[in-house]
């Protein structure tokens, strides 16, 4: 990769209360899956299942910056978006059990994770098929006359799809609103970037679009925020849409069945070491913001919450049979 | 039609062009976007003029690329607005293979209800004009195929004019397939016509001896034959099913509890097409009142070759139809 990712920590004045949220939500994250696979090793969740251990950063960086009215556009790695977006743990929970109280009522699963009310179009397991339905979505406000933003994850595997291509040039020529967060976590499943791609550089891509498309270091909560705060403005003032490159890695498998047969565990290791939970909260210990008792608070809370998901989608239930056929088309007349 | 109603005479591509100009009139959230629809006039001149009418922002003259711009008219109906997303022809739409079936079709069940997709896709379809295997598929029974979907086949003038608002008015994706051997066909219709539903198939042509189902530009070579048949005291009840998806069983069944033979004349390729699944049917369903076996007339299993005569040969026939059903009538008589 060519270009540094910026990392302009100095925009940034912190105060105790929003670090503390930030790293709450990051936690949130990490727990809430690491409960996830143990669920599935216990095979109350089955299908397929992506984590997102390493990347929240991305999620939690990006989501403080949108309004209740932006809309999301997620990939099948979306638990944490979800759970950051304010989809209830117990729905997500829900949802994975396959229980009717999840937030897709048991029809999408772990990939597909669905909320109106936090206007959150989903989990898409296409590679790439996010994209151009991201575009529509700004396409409809932008035609409204709305100042609202849809925010669009996609992984670095998308950029090989023609889909990619095709949507940040219609974005771009349409000067819709959409803010494209890529989360480049260098594998698309199990091939390397460098293996896949010509260019490696993913932001000079989207800048050969004409719209402004910048590196930020996905491993840094603050980065990430900073330069969505930045890209978001500007989608909203009018601009077009934005394009922001999150480098980032997975730290755990692509998903429950992967043996990782193409990367070292020294590669894996050494991420590790930019793990961006352990590495902010050092960061904040240092500046005075968190103690020991924050970070065994966190934890409690996190833990209890987890809890409750976990309770709630014990106690959920099976949709009848019956209504197999419900949702293939839509119960009212007119739309 | 009533006698104080006046009558214009249009062909099916002004049809569909005033259906477009209503929707955009009585309805601020139309729009129309697609390859050529605004400066060119489309492809095959449907949108002439509305650029004009109704300026850039409402006709969206897109790039070539089927994917993303399908794409962006799911998002775009999930956003509040009633998008009419044109691909230039069925061919094309192969490229937008994935928004369709893995979005337009799945969003609200995947959803749990949550999100429908109020879109209507048109595109044109069908072979007969000499422009080969990459321009002359005919695939609506093949999306017939997708749940989540629905398929309509308009073959009248009035169905071109009454079938884009009722599918508009629809709160799940419609496909509208235009037989592009259709544009320039004239006919009659009431000045103030209505939308017409897109659920039933309808009887074109009652008869007593043998029921021909169809849809779509076989229509007029279905009803071609059925004239030369009256001829030979055979008399042919025409059926034209209008929709693919959801499939209207009753009209064709109660048909053939009637005449007791069926034939089905499809542009499509035999293998898995929507006449077998019609075949099907009728044999689960009315087994016991057929006089004969289920026959089909459909195209020829080849990519649609360039020659006239062989192109010709590919594809149902008047001809073919009335030869099949004498012989149907006449050997099980």
């Amino acid at each position: 990769m060519s270009a540094e990712p910026t990392t302009p920590q100095a925009a940034i004045r912190l105060d105790r209360d929003h670090a503390l949220h930030l790293l709450h939500e990051m936690v949130r994250i990490r727990r809430f899956e690491a409960k996830c696979a143990e669920l599935y090793g216990a095979m109350k969740i089955r299908g397929f299942m992506h984590l997102y251990d390493g990347e929240e950063a991305v999620a939690v960086g990006v989501m403080q910056v949108l309004t209740p009215q932006d809309a999301i556009v997620a990939t099948y790695r979306e638990h944490g978006h979800a759970l950051v977006r304010g989809i209830s743990a117990g729905a997500i929970m829900a949802e994975m059990y396959g229980k009717q109280e999840g937030c897709a009522r048991g029809r999408g699963g772990s990939m597909h994770l669905f909320d109106a009310r936090t206007r959150f179009y989903g989990g898409n397991a296409i590679v790439g098929g996010g994209l151009p339905l991201a575009v529509g979505l700004a396409l409809a406000d932008h035609m409204q006359g709305k100042r609202q933003v849809t925010c669009c994850f996609f992984g670095d595997g998308a950029v090989a799809e023609g889909e990619f291509h095709e949507s940040m040039n219609l974005a771009a020529l349409w000067k819709v609103p959409v803010l494209f967060v890529c989360e480049n976590n260098l594998y698309a499943m199990g091939t390397a970037l460098q293996v896949a791609q010509s260019v490696t550089d993913l932001a000079h891509k989207a800048a050969s679009y004409a719209m402004p498309a910048i590196p930020v270091d996905g491993m840094d909560v603050l980065a990430v925020e900073t330069a969505a705060q930045t890209a978001a403005a500007a989608v909203r003032a009018g601009e077009g849409p934005y394009f922001l490159e999150c480098r980032t890695y997975r730290f755990r498998a692509h998903s429950m069945f992967d043996a990782e047969l193409y990367r070292s565990k020294a590669e894996v290791e050494e991420w590790k070491t930019r793990d961006p939970i352990a590495t902010f909260a050092q960061r904040l210990k240092e500046q005075g913001l968190l103690n020991d008792a924050d970070v065994a608070s966190i934890e409690r809370e996190v833990a209890r919450e987890i809890d409750e998901a976990v309770a709630f989608a014990e106690a959920g239930t099976w949709e009848p049979v019956e209504d197999l056929m419900r949702f293939v088309y839509s119960e009212r007349r007119t739309a | 039609m009533s006698g104080g109603t006046p009558i214009v005479k249009l062909t099916y591509r002004e049809a569909v062009r005033d259906a477009i100009r209503e929707a955009m009139y009585k309805d601020a959230r139309v729009f129309l976007m697609g390859e050529d629809v605004g400066r060119y006039g489309g492809c095959f001149a449907v949108s002439k003029g509305l650029l004009q009418e109704f300026g850039p922002a409402r006709i969206r003259d897109t790039p070539l690329s089927e994917s993303a711009f399908v794409g962006a008219g799911i998002g775009a109906a999930m956003g509040g607005m009633r998008p009419i997303v044109e691909i230039m022809t069925v061919n094309f739409s192969l490229l937008a293979a994935d928004q369709i079936l893995n979005n337009a079709a799945t969003m609200l069940h995947m959803s749990g209800g949550q999100f429908n997709i109020p879109l209507v896709i048109r595109m044109a379809t069908g072979g007969g004009r000499q422009v080969a295997a990459q321009h002359s598929h005919c695939l609506e029974g093949w999306y017939a195929h997708i749940p989540g979907i629905k398929v309509v086949t308009p073959a009248t003038i009035e169905d071109a004019r009454g079938m884009l608002w009722t599918a508009l008015e629809d709160p799940d994706p419609v496909l509208i397939f235009e037989n592009n051997t259709l544009y320039n066909m004239e006919g009659e219709l009431a000045a103030d016509a209505q939308p017409v539903d897109i659920n039933y198939a309808r009887v074109r042509r009652p008869g007593r001896d043998i029921s021909i189902i169809t849809y779509s530009a076989s229509l007029f070579k279905a009803l071609e034959a059925a004239a030369v048949l009256a001829g030979d005291g055979i008399d042919a009840e025409v059926i034209d099913l209008r929709t693919l998806r959801p499939l209207d069983d009753k009209t064709f069944l109660t048909s053939v509890a009637k005449t007791h033979r069926a034939v089905i004349v499809d542009e499509g390729w035999r293998s898995g097409s929507i006449a077998a699944e019609i075949s099907a049917r009728i044999m689960e369903r009315a087994f016991y009142e057929l006089d004969c076996p289920v026959e089909r007339i459909c195209s020829a299993e080849v990519p649609l070759p360039y020659a006239k005569h062989l192109e010709q040969a590919a594809l149902p026939q008047a001809e073919t139809i009335v030869a099949t059903v004498k012989r149907m009538v006449h050997s099980h008589g």
